[in-house]
Formats: structure tokens, sequence, C-alpha cells
């Protein structure tokens, strides 16, 4: 049977601004999809223990030097609005 | 004229024969030709390559021999950032940006001196398995002009079937890189998690996502995936090494080895031409002197499953930096969260809109457990099971997709049909493992069949050894039509 989810809930979780017509297409869909992945419950006995990593690499980290960084003119020039050597947002926080 | 071979042409340029100018004038060539119809590029650069291979060519006149990959014309999947280079993932949401970095694959190519002819179309974000899902439009299947290539690298796929690159880089989360080479008729690896370095490629799913090689054969990407693998300090989840030499077993034969045959790969759903040939290459290997007994892996019946939970899972996260603030596109909102959930809703196209939704749900309070949780315990499980079938066998075979290349339009109003083009694939993502797909043959109609070959983690001299035998076995030596797709 396919699952019932609130998608509208989840559309404002993920950020995505979408239609009532779209919600509903998707809820659809998804409820199709999750009818599929929900067979990961048919699994029968226990597995060994997760590992994050196939080869088992644990805390990895790298020297702590400073190096070169990016270069900030052309990192700010991919931006939608910069100024000042930032990034320019709309405010976070309703007025 | 014939493609011509990695392994022959980085010959060719070391006693003169050919220069790295003359390859890439070929390749754009074959690309001039082809792309109106195939449209496996996003960007090619002329220019960059044009100055590439003449250093190259001035490298090899003075001397300096870097590589095997030096002077040979090569394509990236434009999910890999290349500095001032555009670099979309194939998404609106990325239209136009030029990245202020090189993707550490990128710096070592062009460190080797190899020639980056472009940028190839993809599934956006690497979300697909027929290149239809690109906001720039499908790429369509050099060897038949109806029918897709395979995805998510369908754009590496066909620029290295139709000749317009000599190698092509991919990424495989669930099968990207193996699929589309089955659906072309080449060569397609995804090497052993962690060798590749990930540093530069748009994440989608960081726990599966492997870069690796395209190619005409098996010897030419054992000889790419030997340039591009290594330890890198810039990816967490870097293999420190040793890393062992890619081509050293090519021709040590199957004599001897255990090669088992997954029973849950067949069957129901796949074509009949796929099954008889993929059975007369295992007959074929005990001819040769191996043992071949069958296995059962019961968890690969519920793979995709937890597959379609664990990279959502992880693309919902990953994609979350796409805010409309540091780069790409940004729609109007009068507050942040009206400003990002536009840009969001207009840049993603449905596939990844589907995705993201799928993830957030299965990560979100209430679900966890009984969908992300309970698919890790799958994931591990198919890890026994691998671990189970090594203790018998060497490698594991399988066809590497249930169809061959199916027609535009086919499976796009059905997304669970589309993942299930990824039936055959998606557990070596899982565990972590190398993979290989090798073309043994036509179908009735006349379009590519791909054999798999799975090897225990950093067993890829093992996997190309199999892999190569297979390729000697099968003569597989057949070519696109290029005069059916000239435009």
């Amino acid at each position: 049977m396919p699952v019932e989810i609130d998608i509208a809930h989840v559309a404002r979780l993920a950020r995505l601004g979408l239609s009532d017509e779209e919600m509903e297409h998707y809820r659809t869909q998804l409820g199709v999809i999750l009818e599929h992945a929900a067979r990961v419950q048919e699994l029968e006995g226990e597995p060994s223990v997760s590992v994050s990593h196939p080869l088992g690499l644990t805390n990895a980290f790298r020297p702590d030097e400073v190096g070169d960084s990016l270069d900030r003119d052309e990192v700010l020039a991919q931006a939608p609005d910069a100024a000042d050597g930032y990034f320019v947002a709309p405010p976070a926080l309703e007025s | 004229m014939a493609r011509l071979s990695l392994a022959q042409a980085a010959r060719d340029l070391r006693d003169g024969g050919v220069t790295s100018v003359e390859l890439l004038e070929a390749a754009l060539k074959v690309a001039s030709d082809t792309e109106a119809q195939v449209h496996a590029y996003l960007t090619i650069d002329r220019d960059g390559a044009r100055a590439s291979a003449e250093q190259a060519d001035r490298d090899f006149a003075k001397g300096v021999d870097n590589c095997v990959m030096q002077g040979i014309p090569a394509a990236l999947k434009d999910n890999m950032a290349t500095r001032r280079l555009e670099t979309s993932a194939s998404s609106q949401i990325l239209a136009g940006y030029r990245p202020p970095y090189d993707a550490t694959v990128v710096r070592r190519l062009r460190d080797q001196g190899a020639v980056i002819v472009g940028k190839t179309n993809l599934d956006e974000f690497a979300m697909g398995s027929s290149t239809e899902n690109s906001a720039f439009g499908p790429t369509y299947n050099p060897w038949d002009i109806d029918r897709i290539p395979g995805g998510s690298s369908g754009g590496s796929a066909a620029a290295v079937a139709a000749g317009s690159a000599m190698v092509a880089l991919g990424s495989d989360t669930g099968g990207s890189i193996r699929q589309p080479a089955s659906l072309t008729g080449v060569v397609g690896v995804k090497p052993t998690y962690g060798t590749v370095s990930r540093y530069g490629l748009i994440a989608f799913a960081s726990s599966l996502d492997q870069i690796g090689p395209l190619a005409l054969d098996v010897e030419d990407a054992a000889l790419a995936l030997g340039a591009i693998w290594g330890h890198d300090p810039l990816d967490a989840t870097s293999y420190p090494g040793p890393y062992p030499n890619t081509v050293e077993r090519l021709d040590a034969g199957v004599a001897g080895l255990r090669v088992g045959v997954v029973d849950e790969l067949g069957g129901d759903g796949y074509e009949p031409d796929v099954e008889t040939q993929v059975s007369e290459m295992v007959e074929s290997l005990t001819e040769e002197g191996a043992e071949v007994v069958r296995v059962s892996l019961p968890t690969f019946d519920i793979a995709l499953s937890a597959y379609y939970l664990i990279a959502p899972a992880e693309c919902s996260a990953n994609l979350a930096r796409f805010d409309g603030i540091r780069y790409g596109l940004r729609s109007d909102g009068a507050t942040a969260e009206e400003m990002m959930s536009r840009t969001r809703a207009e840049g993603f196209g449905p596939e990844v809109t589907r995705r993201i939704l799928l993830g957030t749900y299965a990560l979100s309070a209430g679900y966890y457990d009984a969908f992300y949780g309970q698919a890790q315990r799958v994931r591990s499980a198919i890890r026994d099971d691998f671990a189970r079938a090594y203790e018998k066998v060497d490698v594991l075979v399988s066809p590497t997709s249930p169809t061959v290349a199916f027609e535009a339009g086919a499976r796009t109003a059905d997304p669970l049909a589309m993942y299930l083009s990824d039936i055959c694939t998606i557990p070596s993502n899982l565990s972590g493992d190398p993979a290989v797909s090798v073309p043994i043959g036509l179908d009735s109609q006349g379009l590519p069949i791909g054999f798999q070959v799975m090897a225990p983690a950093l067993a890829e001299p093992l996997m190309f050894q199999v892999a190569s035998a297979v390729e000697s076995i099968a003569g597989f030596e057949s070519e696109p039509d290029l005069a059916l797709v000239a435009s």
C-alpha cells in the first residue's frame, strides 16, 4: 500500500516552495516509491556492525598547515549579490 | 576512421607517429559531425584544449614525459569542478557557474598533460539512468539516435563511443558509469570507494559517489584509473595506500580462478538476449579454465530499496548548499527563507526535487528508524553477503544492465521503472567494492550488451584480469555507425 506522507511539512523542511499541484504530484509519486523502499523491513537476521567507510578508515586528518585559500574576488564573482567583500542576502528574520 | 585506443595513441605519441594536436583535431572533428544529434557535451573548450595539446607536443619534443595521459584528449562529466570553465552539473540552479578551483582529478589530469576537450552532459546532479534529466536537453545514443545512452554519465559514455574523446571520467553512485558504458558498448569502471578523490566532485550521495573512467577497452580503462587514483589530503575518505598496479595482470587469464554467478541478478525483467549472451560468456570462462559456481546473495533483492532511501537521504543534505547565496541562481524573496524556497523550487528539476523530498522524509522525525536506519542495516547485510561470497569465489559476475539501451521517453513517466535500470550495479556502491562493465556483444537489434565483473575492495588488478579475459573471449570490435548520426 502506498505510504501516506505530509508533503507540505516535508517540502517546508526541504525549503522547496512548491505549488499545490506540484505537492499533490510528488505526494502520489513518493507514496509509490516509499512502498517499494519499505521492503528494507523484510531484512531477516541482524547484520554485523555497521561501518561508515568500506575500507574502515576513521579520523582522517591532514596536517594543520597554512595553505593558499581560494581567491576572494573570484569566489564572490560567482555570487548572485556581493558587496565590500561580503555575500549579500535577504534578511534571515522578518522585520 | 577506426577509433584509436588510448594505449595505442600513447605509443604513437611517443614514437612520433601522431601528435597531440592531431588527436585533438580528430576528436573535435567527430564532435563537429555528431554533436548536433548526440549532444554528449555541455561545453567544448576548443581553445583550452588546443593550448594543452600544443603544450603536450612541446613537452614530448623536449623529452618531458609525465604520464600515459600526456597529450590524450579526455572529457569530464560536468559535475567535476573545472576552474573558470562552466560547471553546472546539468542543473539550472548552477547555470553559468565558473568554479574558483579545480577538482583533484582535474588537477591531476592537467598536471599529467591530458587534453581536456570539454564537459559532458549528465542527469541533473547525477540523478538518473538515461541522461534525460539534464536541464540542458538529453544525450542520445550513438548506436541508435532514438535511444538514450544510459546515465547518469551518459555524455561521457556517448563521447567515448562516438570518438569525440579517447577517455572520459564519470561518477558512479548507483551505476552511473557502468550502466551507460553497457548501453554504449564501452568499458566503465567504478573503483573501490575512497581510491579516487571526490574533492571538487559536486556531491550527490557522499558515502556512495565514486569517480572512475570510461574508455574503449579494458587496458585503456585500467591505464586511466592508474593515472587518476591515489591519496588526496583534501578528501577525508581518501584511501592512503598502498595502491596496486592496475595493468600488471591484464594478460594473466582466468585459469584456476573461481567465478561466482549471482543468482539474484537475472530472471524476470531481464532481456532474453542479455541473459543468453551473459550465460554464453560464463560458459566460455569455464572453457578457459575458470571454476564457475552459482552464488546466492539474498540481500540483493532489497538492495534497490535500501539505495533509494540512503542516496536520497544523503542528497537531501548535500543539496542544502544550493541556497541562492554563494553561487548559482537566486529568485526574489523578502526573507532568506522565501528566497531559498523559491530559488530551489525554480532551480531544481523534477527528479532532483523528488529525491530531495524522499530523503528529507526518510530522515525526518518519526520515520528515521523505519526507513533510513533500516536501510543502513540492509547495507551492512549486503556487505556481509559479499564477504561470505568472497570466501568461496574470487570475483562475481552478472549482466551490467537488465536491458539494452531503451528508447528516449520510455521510462520518464515512471520513476520506479527508471530506478530498476540500476538493479545490477547498486550492490557494489552499497558495499564500496569495485566493479567494471565490459561490452560482450550486440543484441538482435544491434545494441550493445555489457557484462559486469565485481571484485573485493582494492582487488582492481584481479577485476581487470578477469575483465580482460572476458574482452578477449568476446572479441567485441563493433562500432556505432557514425554516418547515421552525422548531421
